[in-house]
């Protein structure tokens, strides 16, 4: 093993270690070992990510076997990494974001009881996120998939005594399953048919598939290759909280919100999105799955983002945004612009995990109230996360020269390029959603930083507890009348300017390498029909050009918009969003009620499995089953057993009988004459 | 020239010389040790087992290499058996030690007895000729008669050892009358030469077919296999713990050796006939040893059902008669020892002066007692009944495989379906330790070598079924070295 395999051992392996030693041992350790175990380690895989992200771009590319694990078949199941541009970039925002969200635990979580466990949970996230993105094969591809979904699991009902939390956890898993069920069946019919779970193997013979044709259902012809992209795709709409199988997210709001940022905002939530990337060459084979994916993303970015506008809980807001700018970089992934929705995953991920990471701030400084009608005027409290949230606020809205506006006029520029069959409708939808973007995530600003306080009066629901400040309990304390909200401590704030700095810059430095530099080399495969992004490079002259001309374009002006209207309902005239919400009443109740999804999942889906579950249990179960089968076939046994016993009788002539019996019966038997 | 021949000789044959005369050294120095300064046979059997390993090893070629005029053989297959069998009378004495000790039974007789009885399974693993293959298993069998009843004492150690006797008499006459037959037919008792003349086809059919019958009765009674395992509950249930440990463990390498001498090298002609008899055993083995377990309430007892379960498996490995079968029938005889010397380990472990803990109800909540030894049981009893990732699921696995690969597919799901019942009692075992109540709260004070080696024990179990590719490689090199 060479050095550099070392080092790819090593990047996933040390959060791995640092996991098990504190989830094993925290309890017996003193409370800082958990964050002075977890953060070097983190740390540490960090810089080795970096340093192998350097490597990379000097063309060293790894693909390889670490372990075997079994050859089943003629199928060999392995861990392996594939180590180029595209895991490489993805480690270092995977490991960076993981160590801010580490280092901002320490103050968010300071009081928790659940400490040690807490970081142990983070650690073992990191690695099964480089699993996941480091992965050569399905397998291990899979595998990290499900550990990601298990941790995510884990965190969403950190706080187990809250029966939200339970709820929220329990429907984040279920949604799951429904899209990890087809995520394993496109493993399954790429094994199937392409015989082989090794990427370099299927991508290099899966052109040969192109116009294969299989009947799944006797009659009717399918494209195999429109198959396999849907049913992976429909794994990805899981994980990346895509519509209708997005109805998890907002509640996954229900942990700790570092976990909100790492967990579903910055990362896992993109595994979806960088799968897709991952398996452009197979993606590119089916025009009909690209357009799939296209519609979905596009619905996603604009209904999603609508949902943000109504949102009074501070976390609830930024998680809808989250859902919306998922939307975008599933856009991105439709029109074949694979490394504008990689682009677009990696400012995300710095401006959406600080602006988590703000929220989390204000939500301490207000005493663990997250209600936006009770905030306002934080400004001059909270300094720094202010500053930071405007920058956040303006990257996510995509003004120039901030980081999302570089990757988000990608997309949109891809999507007006771009000529596959629903291209037109994406194109509306990305548009109007920058408008609305704009609006909900300034009108959030104004609502916590801006206006008159509101906090620290009407809390007669909430007299005298304000001592009680532990975490785990009920989360809407609050502050005590005339209490006042103070700046967080610096291992809050010190992340919070470490992921201001590539929110304003990581656009303006990468557009040009990562969209239009052939940055990702073979990484990436797009089809010389479907190259959305090399028709928009060779309209492209740097990046100052592109934000100047951004400045003239329609997006720009949209987002403008979209703040200034903010700025006129809620600090102009605040009493304006009563007056319409009274107007547009039925509006309003359907985005109240989330378009009816939940409602609908549970009735239509969680009733319904119960009816029939109960049926099956009643007549399957209990009769057939337990009744006849299990029951019965351990009474056989039983009673057979008992009567077998009895021939040990313990005499010794019985036993010698026995054997001169069976050599007997053995000699009838094979004496042939 | 014949100078160079006897060197040969004796080079070959120097693992079984030395531990002769070390058997007989510590038989001599016992008679001098005081009970206080026992200790000293100890530690003797201890470094004798330590020079044979030593032995063994530095006189190991990847070649066969024929002795005495070819009635003794040394070749890889008998190496690594011979090592496995140091190793597992290593750990048979660590775990019996205290335990003899507090039953009056820590005498220098039970050291030699193990030694020679050792001995005897190293010829039996070394012999290429009738003779000598008989000459071993009547030195082992002697041994372990005596041993049964070294707690003298005891009416129901002494009515084992009586029953063990009888029985092992009459199985002893059956393969000797086998033999003769065989040599009637072929006018050979060297395995190679049997070979040879039933190559050519010389030989009388039913003569064979005859004499062939005999020697597998003789086989299945050392191996424990159904018809001729009746033997069995009663002496692992009768003779002292620490003996059964013995008799239920390393002989079987003893008895794998037999079976590979025997029935492949030197009956290989006749595997169709033996084949089929095979199948007839395993069959029975499988179902009788599993379902009767279920209704033992002794665990001693239902390790010995157990036992004839795992033998009705490695008949499996057999009687798919390829190579790749006899090498997972070798994988299955080590994850057996190693799971057996464990199981028994545990209940030596709990037992005390004056107690037994030799029923089921005695492991009722052992995780409250002590979890760490609780998790080894579990493990152990995971292995026994197959469950992934531990030892014994992948031993089950190839032996099914290497039959699935031979065709018996029947065969196959019928020994999947009973190792399902199986689990049950082996289950059963783990709900007691966890879900119940303890019945007894005596602390559990293992020596620390004890404590060690059986962690080692159960840890080996998990570990190797995890990686099992080394052991695997192991036995593929014995078995592909050894047999042409």
């Amino acid at each position: 093993m060479t050095e550099i395999q070392k080092i790819y051992l090593l990047i996933p392996l040390l959060p791995l270690f640092a996991a098990a030693v504190v989830g094993l041992f925290g309890r017996k350790l003193p409370r800082a070992a958990a964050h002075l175990i977890t953060i070097p380690a983190v740390a540490a895989a960090f810089g080795l990510s970096a340093y192998v992200l350097i490597d990379v771009l000097q063309g060293h590319l790894f693909n390889g076997t670490v372990y075997t694990w079994l050859i089943s078949g003629g199928t060999n199941f392995e861990v392996g990494f594939l180590i180029d541009q595209l895991s490489a970039t993805m480690m270092v925002i995977v490991t960076f974001v993981s160590l801010m969200v580490h280092i901002y635990t320490i103050g968010y979580m300071h009081e928790d009881p659940g400490y040690s466990r807490f970081f142990s949970y983070i650690s073992l996230f990191t690695f099964s996120m480089l699993m996941l993105v480091m992965s050569n094969n399905f397998m291990q591809l899979f595998f990290g998939w499900e550990a990601v979904g298990l941790v995510s699991y884990l965190l969403i009902g950190f706080w187990f005594t809250r029966p939200t939390a339970i709820y929220a956890n329990l429907k984040a898993f279920l949604v799951n399953r429904v899209g990890d069920f087809g995520f394993l069946l496109g493993i399954g019919m790429v094994l199937y048919y392409l015989g082989s779970l090794d990427y370099a193997a299927v991508f290099s013979i899966a052109p040969q598939f192109a116009d294969m044709k299989v009947s799944l259902i006797p009659g009717s012809e399918w494209s195999l290759m429109t198959v396999i992209c849907i049913l992976l795709f429909i794994g990805a709409m899981g994980k990346s909280a895509q519509v209708p199988l997005h109805v998890w997210l907002p509640d996954s709001m229900e942990g700790p919100t570092p976990i909100s940022a790492l967990i579903h905002a910055a990362t896992m939530v993109t595994a979806g999105i960088f799968m897709v990337a991952r398996m452009s060459p197979l993606f590119e084979l089916s025009t009909t799955a690209l357009s799939f994916v296209l519609v979905i993303g596009s619905i996603t970015a604009l209904f999603m983002a609508f949902l943000g506008i109504i949102q009074n809980d501070i976390k609830r807001v930024v998680a809808y945004s989250t859902l919306s700018q998922l939307g975008y970089m599933t856009v991105a992934l439709g029109v074949s612009a694979y490394s504008a929705a990689i682009f677009h995953l990696m400012t995300h991920a710095f401006f959406k995990a600080l602006l988590f990471l703000a929220a989390g701030s204000v939500i301490m400084a207000m005493h663990h109230d997250q209600d936006l009608r009770r905030m306002g005027g934080l400004r001059k409290y909270l300094p720094i996360t202010y500053l930071t949230s405007v920058v956040g606020s303006l990257a996510l809205a995509g003004i120039p020269p901030f980081a999302g506006f570089f990757s988000k006029d990608a997309i949109i520029e891809a999507v007006h390029a771009s000529h596959i069959p629903g291209a037109g409708f994406a194109y509306f939808a990305v548009m109007a959603g920058v408008f609305v973007t704009a609006f909900y995530s300034f009108r959030q600003l104004f609502l916590a930083f801006h206006g008159e306080e509101r906090f620290g009066h009407n809390h007669d629901d909430h007299e005298g507890d304000h001592d009680d400040e532990e975490v785990s309990a009920d989360h809407h304390h609050g502050l005590a009348p005339g209490q006042k909200p103070h700046e967080s401590p610096w291992v809050v704030t010190i992340p919070l300017i470490f992921l201001a700095v590539p929110s304003v810059f990581a656009g303006l430095l990468y557009i040009e390498p990562m969209l239009f530099g052939g940055f990702f080399g073979n990484a990436i495969v797009v089809r010389p029909e479907h190259d959305v992004l090399h028709h928009i490079g060779s309209e492209f002259h740097g990046w100052l050009p592109f934000a100047l001309h951004g400045l003239t374009a329609a997006p720009f002006w949209l987002a403008i918009a979209g703040i200034a209207s903010a700025w006129f309902l809620y600090l102009k005239r605040p009493e304006l969003p009563g007056v319409i919400q009274s107007k547009f009443m039925t509006i309003y109740r359907i985005l109240d009620n989330k378009y009816g999804f939940d409602s609908f999942n549970e009735r239509f889906f969680a009733g319904g499995a119960r009816y029939i579950g109960g049926k099956l249990w009643q007549v399957g179960d209990v009769k057939v089953i337990d009744g006849f089968m299990v029951n019965g076939t351990a009474r056989l046994v039983g009673r057979i057993s008992a009567v077998v016993r009895h021939l040990q009788s313990g005499l010794i002539y019985h036993y010698a009988f026995a054997m001169i019996i069976g050599a007997f019966v053995l000699l009838t038997f094979f004496m042939k004459i | 020239m014949m100078n160079n021949a006897i060197t040969y000789d004796l080079i070959a044959a120097l693992p079984e010389i030395f531990v002769l005369c070390m058997a007989m050294v510590v038989l001599l120095v016992s008679l001098f040790l005081s009970a206080r300064t026992l200790y000293v046979s100890y530690i003797l059997t201890q470094v004798t087992l330590l020079g044979a390993a030593f032995i063994t090893v530095s006189t190991h070629i990847p070649a066969v290499g024929y002795a005495f005029n070819g009635m003794f053989v040394d070749d890889p297959l008998s190496d690594i058996l011979k090592l496995m069998i140091y190793l597992g009378t290593s750990m048979v004495l660590v775990y019996s030690r205290s335990y003899i000790a507090l039953r009056g039974m820590y005498r220098g007789e039970f050291f030699a007895l193990v030694l020679f009885a050792m001995l005897g399974m190293m010829i039996m693993v070394s012999g290429q000729h009738f003779l000598t293959l008989y000459m071993g298993l009547e030195l082992l069998s002697l041994c372990l008669y005596s041993l049964v009843a070294l707690d003298r004492d005891n009416p129901r150690s002494t009515e084992a050892a009586m029953k063990y006797f009888v029985l092992g008499a009459l199985a002893s006459g059956m393969l000797l009358y086998g033999m003769s037959m065989i040599y009637g037919a072929t006018g050979a008792l060297e395995l190679s030469q049997i070979n040879a003349a039933l190559f050519n086809g010389m030989a009388d059919r039913s003569v064979l077919i005859l004499g062939l019958v005999f020697v597998v009765a003789g086989v299945a009674f050392k191996l424990g296999a159904v018809p001729f395992q009746m033997w069995l509950p009663d002496v692992y249930h009768g003779a002292p713990t620490a003996v059964t440990l013995l008799v239920g463990s390393v002989p079987k390498f003893a008895a794998f050796a037999f079976v590979i001498r025997l029935l492949i090298q030197g009956l290989q002609v006749l595997t169709v006939d033996w084949q089929g008899m095979l199948i007839v055993m395993a069959v029975l083995s499988i179902s009788i040893g599993n379902i009767t377990a279920i209704a033992q309430t002794n665990l001693k007892r239902m390790l010995a059902y157990s036992t004839i379960s795992h033998i009705g498996f490695l008949l499996f490995g057999f009687l798919s008669g390829s190579m790749n079968g006899y090498i997972s029938s070798m994988f299955y005889i080590s994850a057996y020892v190693l799971m057996t010397l464990g199981g028994f380990g545990m209940i030596l472990l709990l037992s005390r002066k004056g107690f037994e803990a030799e029923n089921l109800d005695d492991f009722k909540g052992l995780n409250q007692r002590s979890p760490w030894y609780a998790f080894l049981m579990l493990l152990l009893m995971f292995s026994m009944a197959g469950v992934p990732p531990t030892l014994g699921f992948y031993a089950k696995f190839t032996v099914l495989q290497a039959a699935l690969q031979a065709g018996f597919v029947s065969l196959v799901i019928f020994a999947v379906l009973m190792a399902a019942v199986g689990a049950f009692y082996y289950l059963r075992i783990v709900k007691l330790m966890y879900f119940d109540e303890p019945q007894d709260h005596a602390p559990i004070t293992p020596s620390p070598d004890m404590a060690l080696v059986l962690g080692i024990n159960g840890m080996a179990i998990l570990i190797l079924g995890l990686m099992p590719q080394r052991l695997m490689e192991l036995c593929a090199y014995a078995i592909a070295h050894s047999l042409q």
